[in-house]
C-alpha cells in the first residue's frame, strides 16, 4: 500500500495567465519545427496572440474572483488585483505587439521570435505575482533572458547585435545589484516574504538599509529610471520595432507595479526614507529623459528619452504612497502604455515604407500622405504630452494629485516644467509630419507600402485606448482603486 | 441641453468632416451650415435666457467621481455674451475661409469647427477640470491652424505661441491639482474660496498670457501676424477672451483674498499694456502690427474694468469684451482682404485705396470709428463704464485710459488714412483693375459692424444683462460678487 504523498494545494487558476503564455511560446516553439514552412508565421503569430489574449482573459477573471488578496505556493506569490490588473496591461500591450511584429518583413526565427515574445510576457505576468524576494528575482531574469534575445534577434544588422549586447551587460548588472540587495535584506531580517520582511518590525537595521537601496537601484535599472537609464536608448533604436513596442509598454507596466508592491509591503516601516528616494529618482528621470529627448534626431531614441520621463511621472505616483498613488499609477499606465505601443508601431509603419531608420526628417509631410497613421501619432504625441482627449492628460492629474496630498507640491512643479519641456519634442513630431511637406529626403523604399492590416489594427486599438481612457475614466479609475485597495488596506 | 448641443454639434461635425470623404466644397459646405446653425441656437437660448438668474442651461454628469469631477456645463448672463461672440466670430471666420478657398479643406474645416466648439466650452465649463480641457483644446487646432495655413514665418509663431500658452496653462494644472485636492472637489460650483496665493498666480498668470498682458505679450506679434487673417480674427476676438472668463469665473469668486493683495500688481500692468500696446500700435508698419498691439492694449483696459472690483467696472469689461471681439475681428478679416487683393498690408505700399472704393472705405471707417471708441459707439460705453469702475481704485488708472482713448484716435486715424487716403500705393492698382469689395466678403464683415452698431444703440443690453442685479448672496454663491467699496 502506497503511502499518498501529501500535495500542496495550488491555486492553477492564479496561475493561469502564466501558463497560459508559457504553453503558447512552447506551441510557437513546436511550431517551428513541426508545421510546414508556409504555415509557420501565421502558427507563430497566431499562437504567441492566442496567449497573450487568453492570458489576459485568465487575469480578468482573477480580478474578478480575487476580492481578498491570498497567497499561493508557500507564500511565495500573491494572487491579488493589483497584480491582475496589471497582467491585463501586459498581456494587452503583448497581443498589441503581436500585431505589430506581424508585418515587418522577418524571414528567418519566425518561430522563435513569437516564442520568446510570449516567454517575454508569461515571464512578466509571473513578476508582477511575485510575493518574496525570490519570486521576484525568478520573474525578473525570466522575461529578461527572453527579451535580451529578442533584441539581437537581428542578427544581420550590427545595431540590432549591439542592442542585445549592452541590454544583457547592463540589464545583468542591474539584476545582480538587486540579488545582492536581496540577500543583504535576507542578512538582515531572515524573511524572504515581502509581508514577512515588514512583520520582522526592523527599519535602521543597516543591511536591511542597503539592501532596500540595492532593489531600488536594480528595479530603476527595469523600469529604466534615471540615472540607469544608460542602456534605454540604444536598446531602444536597436531592437527590432515591435520588440522596442512591447518592452517600453510592458517592462515598464510589470516593473513599476511590482517596485510598488515590493516597497508599500515590504518596507512600509521605511516610507521616509524610500519615498524620498523615490521623489528624487521621479525628478532625475523628469529632468534628464525631457532634457536629453529634445536633441535626439532618432524617433525611436526620442521615444525612449520620452519612456524614461513617463517613468519619472509614475514615480511621483510612487512617492505619493497612498491608495490615491497606487490608483494613479495602475490608471496611468494603462494610457501610457497604449501610446507608447502606438507611437512605436507607426514609426514601423514608416520604418517599413522606407526602409531606412526613422528620424524626424523622415517624418516629413507623413501627415498627409498617410492620413490615419498621421492622426494616430499626433494623438499619441498629445496623449504622451498630457494634453486633452487623451488619458494622458488624466493620468497627470492623477499622478500630481497623488503627490500633492502627500504634500509634496514641489514634485507637481517639477512634473509641470517637465511638461512644458516635454512638449517641444513631442510637438517636434507633428511639425515634422503636417508642417515640413514636400521636403522628404529620404525616398521611398520600392513604392507604395504594403497594406498592413495587422499593423494599422494595433495602432488603431492603441488610439482607441488612448482616446477612450479619456472618456471612459470612471470605469478603469474604479478598477485601478479596487486593486489599490489591496496594497493599501 | 442647449450647453451641450453647442459645444458637441461643431465637435461632431468636425469629426465628420475629417472622417467621412467628401469632395472639398462639402466640406465648407457643411462647417458654413454647423457654424450658422451655431449662431441661430445659441439666439434661440438668448431669447429664452432670464438675466436676473443665474447659472442656465446647466448639464452635469460625474464624469470620474473619486476626485469629484464632473462633466458640468451652463451659462451665466456674461458668459451666454461671449458664447454669442464665439459663435458670430467663429461662423464668420469659416465664412472667409470658404470664401478664400482654404487649401486641404477638410483638415481645415474640421480643425475650425473643433476650436468653435472647443472656445464655447471654456466659456460653458463650470468644472475646473473640465475648463483646462478645453483650454488646452483650443491650443490644438490653433497650433495646427497656424502652423499649417500659416504666412512666412509661422514656425516662429507656433513655438512662441505653443511655449507661451502652455507654460500658462501648465502652471495652471498645477493650481487647478492644487485646489481640487485641498477643496475635495473640482466643480467651480460646489468649491469653496481659497487664500493661497500661489494657486492663484498659477491661475492668473495661465490667464495673463492668454490675454495677453504686459509682460506676458511676447507670443501676440508674430501670432496674429503669421496666422492666417481668419484665425487671427479668433485669436485675438474670442480666445483671448478665455483670460476674461478665467478672471471673472475662476480668481475672482474662488480668491477673495490674493485678488486684494494682487490688484494693485494686476492693475498697473493692465495701465502698462493698456499704453505700451496703444504706442506701439502707433508705431507699427502694417495693418495687423496696429490691430495686435490694439488688442493688447484693449485686452488690458478689460483687465483694469474686471479688478477695478465694482460692479460698473464688471458690466463694462463685459461690454468692451463683447465690442473688442467684433471689432478686431473685423479688422483681421479686413486686413485679409487688403493683403489677399494688393499681396501686402504694409503701409508704405498701400495707400489711395479709397478712391473709386466706396464699399471699402465705408467698412474700414465704420470699423476704425469703433476701434477708436468714437462716442457714441459701443466701444465707447464700454470703455466709459470701465474707466469710471476703475476709478475708484486710484485716478491714475483712469488717466491712463484716457490718453490711450486719445492714442486709439491717432493709431486708427493713422491706419485709415495709410490705407485709404495718402497717394496711391505702389501695390495698389488702380480701381478699375481692382474693383471694390463684393457681395461674398460685405457679407462676411458685414455682420460683424452690424452688430457693434447695434450694441451702440442699446450696450445696456450686454452690460446690464451680464450679471444679475442687485447681488443676493446666497443663490449666487458661486458667483463673482465684487465688494463695493463703501462710498
Amino acid at each position: 500500500m502506497i503511502a499518498a504523498i501529501p500535495t500542496p494545494h495550488v491555486d492553477w487558476l492564479a496561475l493561469s495567465p502564466a501558463l497560459a503564455l508559457l504553453g503558447a511560446s512552447g506551441a510557437a516553439l513546436l511550431g517551428a519545427v513541426l508545421v510546414p514552412s508556409w504555415l509557420r508565421r501565421p502558427f507563430a503569430a497566431a499562437s504567441a496572440g492566442a496567449g497573450f489574449v487568453l492570458a489576459g482573459v485568465l487575469a480578468g477573471v482573477v480580478f474578478a474572483r480575487s476580492a481578498e488578496a491570498t497567497t499561493l505556493i508557500a507564500d511565495s506569490m500573491t494572487r491579488d488585483r493589483w497584480a491582475a490588473l496589471a497582467q491585463v496591461v501586459v498581456a494587452g500591450a503583448g497581443a498589441v505587439a503581436v500585431l505589430v511584429a506581424w508585418g515587418d518583413g522577418r524571414r528567418e526565427h519566425i518561430g522563435e521570435y513569437h516564442a520568446l515574445l510570449a516567454a517575454a510576457g508569461g515571464g512578466m505576468v509571473f513578476f508582477v505575482q511575485a510575493g518574496n524576494l525570490m519570486t521576484l528575482f525568478l520573474g525578473l531574469e525570466w522575461f529578461s533572458i527572453a527579451l535580451y534575445v529578442l533584441c539581437a534577434l537581428d542578427t544581420e544588422r550590427e545595431r540590432s547585435l549591439e542592442a542585445g549586447l549592452k541590454y544583457l551587460v547592463i540589464g545583468s548588472f542591474g539584476s545582480a545589484i538587486l540579488l545582492f540587495g536581496a540577500a543583504l535584506v535576507y542578512g538582515g531580517t531572515g524573511e524572504l516574504g515581502f509581508r514577512e520582511i515588514a512583520a520582522t518590525g526592523k527599519t535602521h537595521d543597516p543591511l536591511l538599509v542597503v539592501g532596500l537601496a540595492l532593489i531600488l537601484t536594480g528595479m530603476a535599472f527595469k523600469a529604466s529610471v534615471a540615472p540607469f537609464h544608460m542602456w534605454t536608448p540604444d536598446v531602444y533604436e536597436g531592437a527590432p520595432t515591435a520588440v522596442t513596442a512591447f518592452m517600453s509598454a510592458a517592462t515598464k507596466v510589470a516593473a513599476l507595479a511590482v517596485l510598488y508592491r515590493l516597497l508599500a509591503t515590504a518596507f512600509p516601516a521605511n516610507r521616509e526614507l524610500w519615498t524620498i528616494a523615490v521623489a528624487v529618482l521621479a525628478c532625475a528621470s523628469l529632468a534628464i529623459g525631457n532634457l536629453a529627448a529634445l536633441v535626439q534626431r532618432d524617433v525611436k531614441r526620442m521615444l525612449a528619452y520620452s519612456s524614461i520621463s513617463h517613468a519619472g511621472f509614475m514615480l511621483l505616483a510612487l512617492a505619493g504612497d497612498s491608495a490615491l498613488g497606487g490608483k494613479a499609477l495602475l490608471y496611468y499606465l494603462i494610457p501610457y502604455a497604449a501610446t507608447s505601443i502606438g507611437a512605436f508601431g507607426v514609426v514601423a509603419a514608416r520604418e517599413r515604407e522606407l526602409g531606412a531608420p526613422v528620424t524626424v526628417d523622415a517624418l516629413a509631410g507623413m501627415g498627409w500622405e498617410r492620413p490615419f497613421y498621421g492622426v494616430a501619432m499626433w494623438t499619441f504625441m498629445l496623449g504622451a504630452a498630457g494634453f486633452p482627449l487623451t488619458g494622458g492628460m488624466l493620468g497627470k492629474l492623477y499622478v500630481f494629485s497623488a503627490a500633492y496630498d502627500r504634500g509634496w507640491w514641489w514634485l507637481v512643479v517639477v512634473g509641470v516644467l517637465a511638461t512644458v519641456v516635454s512638449l517641444y519634442y513631442y510637438l517636434g513630431v507633428v511639425r515634422a509630419m503636417y508642417m515640413r511637406a514636400g521636403e522628404l529626403r529620404v525616398a521611398p523604399a520600392g513604392g507604395s507600402p504594403p497594406r498592413d492590416a495587422a499593423l494599422a489594427l494595433a495602432v488603431a486599438a492603441s488610439l482607441a485606448v488612448t482616446v477612450g481612457s479619456f472618456f471612459f475614466i470612471s470605469p478603469l479609475v474604479r478598477l485601478a482603486g479596487y486593486a489599490a485597495r489591496t496594497l493599501f488596506a | 441641453m442647449l450647453t451641450t448641443i453647442l459645444i458637441v454639434l461643431p465637435l461632431a461635425a468636425a469629426l465628420v468632416v475629417w472622417v467621412v470623404p467628401m469632395p472639398r466644397e462639402w466640406a465648407g459646405g457643411l462647417a458654413f451650415v454647423t457654424a450658422f446653425a451655431e449662431v441661430g441656437l445659441w439666439v434661440g437660448g438668448a431669447a429664452r435666457f432670464d438675466y436676473g438668474g443665474g447659472l442656465q442651461f446647466e448639464a452635469r454628469r460625474a464624469w470620474f467621481s473619486d476626485l469629484g469631477v464632473s462633466y458640468h456645463v451652463g451659462f451665466f448672463g456674461f458668459s451666454l455674451w461671449l458664447a454669442g461672440l464665439t459663435v458670430v466670430v467663429c461662423a464668420l471666420a469659416i465664412a472667409y475661409g470658404v470664401w478664400a478657398e482654404r487649401e486641404r479643406s477638410r483638415a481645415y474645416f474640421g480643425l475650425m469647427l473643433f476650436l468653435t466648439g472647443s472656445i464655447v466650452g471654456v466659456f460653458a465649463a463650470q468644472d475646473l477640470l473640465l475648463f483646462s480641457a478645453f483650454f488646452e483644446g483650443m491650443l490644438i487646432p490653433l497650433y495646427v491652424l497656424v502652423g499649417v495655413w500659416g504666412g512666412p514665418r509661422r514656425a516662429t509663431a507656433t513655438l512662441l505661441f505653443v511655449i507661451y500658452t502652455v507654460a500658462g496653462s501648465m502652471l495652471m494644472l498645477a493650481s487647478i491639482v492644487a485646489f481640487g485636492i485641498s477643496q475635495g472637489t473640482f466643480s467651480l460650483v460646489d468649491s469653496g474660496t481659497s487664500s493661497n496665493d500661489w494657486i492663484f498666480l498659477g491661475f492668473a498668470v495661465a490667464f495673463a498670457v492668454k490675454s495677453p498682458l504686459v509682460p506676458f505679450h511676447g507670443w501676440l506679434r508674430t501670432a496674429y501676424t503669421e496666422a492666417s487673417p481668419e484665425v487671427s480674427a479668433i485669436l485675438s476676438g474670442v480666445v483671448s477672451k478665455a483670460a476674461v472668463y478665467g478672471f471673472v469665473r475662476i480668481c475672482l469668486p474662488k480668491f477673495p483674498e490674493p485678488v486684494d493683495d494682487f490688484r494693485t500688481t494686476i492693475l498697473v500692468l493692465a495701465a502698462a499694456g493698456l499704453a505700451y500696446g496703444s504706442l506701439l500700435a502707433f508705431r507699427q508698419p502694417d495693418l495687423r502690427g496696429v490691430v495686435a498691439y490694439s488688442s493688447l492694449g484693449q485686452m488690458s483696459l478689460i483687465v483694469l474694468g474686471i479688478f477695478a472690483s465694482s460692479q460698473t467696472g464688471l458690466d463694462g469689461a463685459v461690454l468692451h469684451s463683447v465690442n473688442h471681439g467684433l471689432v478686431s475681428a473685423a479688422m483681421f478679416l479686413f486686413a485679409g482682404f487688403v493683403e489677399r487683393s494688393y499681396g501686402s498690408g504694409e503701409f508704405a505700399r498701400l495707400g489711395g485705396a479709397a478712391k473709386g472704393r466706396p464699399l471699402l472705405a465705408t467698412i474700414l471707417m465704420t470699423a476704425g470709428m469703433f476701434t477708436l471708441a468714437v462716442p457714441g459707439s459701443s466701444n465707447f460705453a464700454g470703455e466709459f463704464l470701465i474707466l469710471a469702475g476703475v476709478f475708484r481704485q486710484g485716478w491714475g488708472y483712469s488717466v491712463v485710459g484716457a490718453v490711450a482713448i486719445v492714442l486709439a484716435a491717432m493709431y486708427t486715424l493713422r491706419l485709415i488714412s495709410a490705407v485709404l487716403h495718402e497717394r496711391r500705393g505702389a501695390a495698389v492698382p488702380a480701381a478699375d483693375e481692382a474693383p471694390d469689395l463684393q457681395g461674398d466678403q460685405l457679407f462676411i464683415v458685414v455682420p460683424l459692424l452690424a452688430c457693434l452698431l447695434a450694441l451702440s444703440v442699446w450696450p445696456n443690453a450686454v452690460s446690464g444683462h451680464a450679471f444679475p442685479r442687485p447681488f443676493a448672496s446666497g443663490a449666487w454663491s458661486a458667483y463673482p460678487q465684487p465688494a463695493e467699496p463703501a462710498p
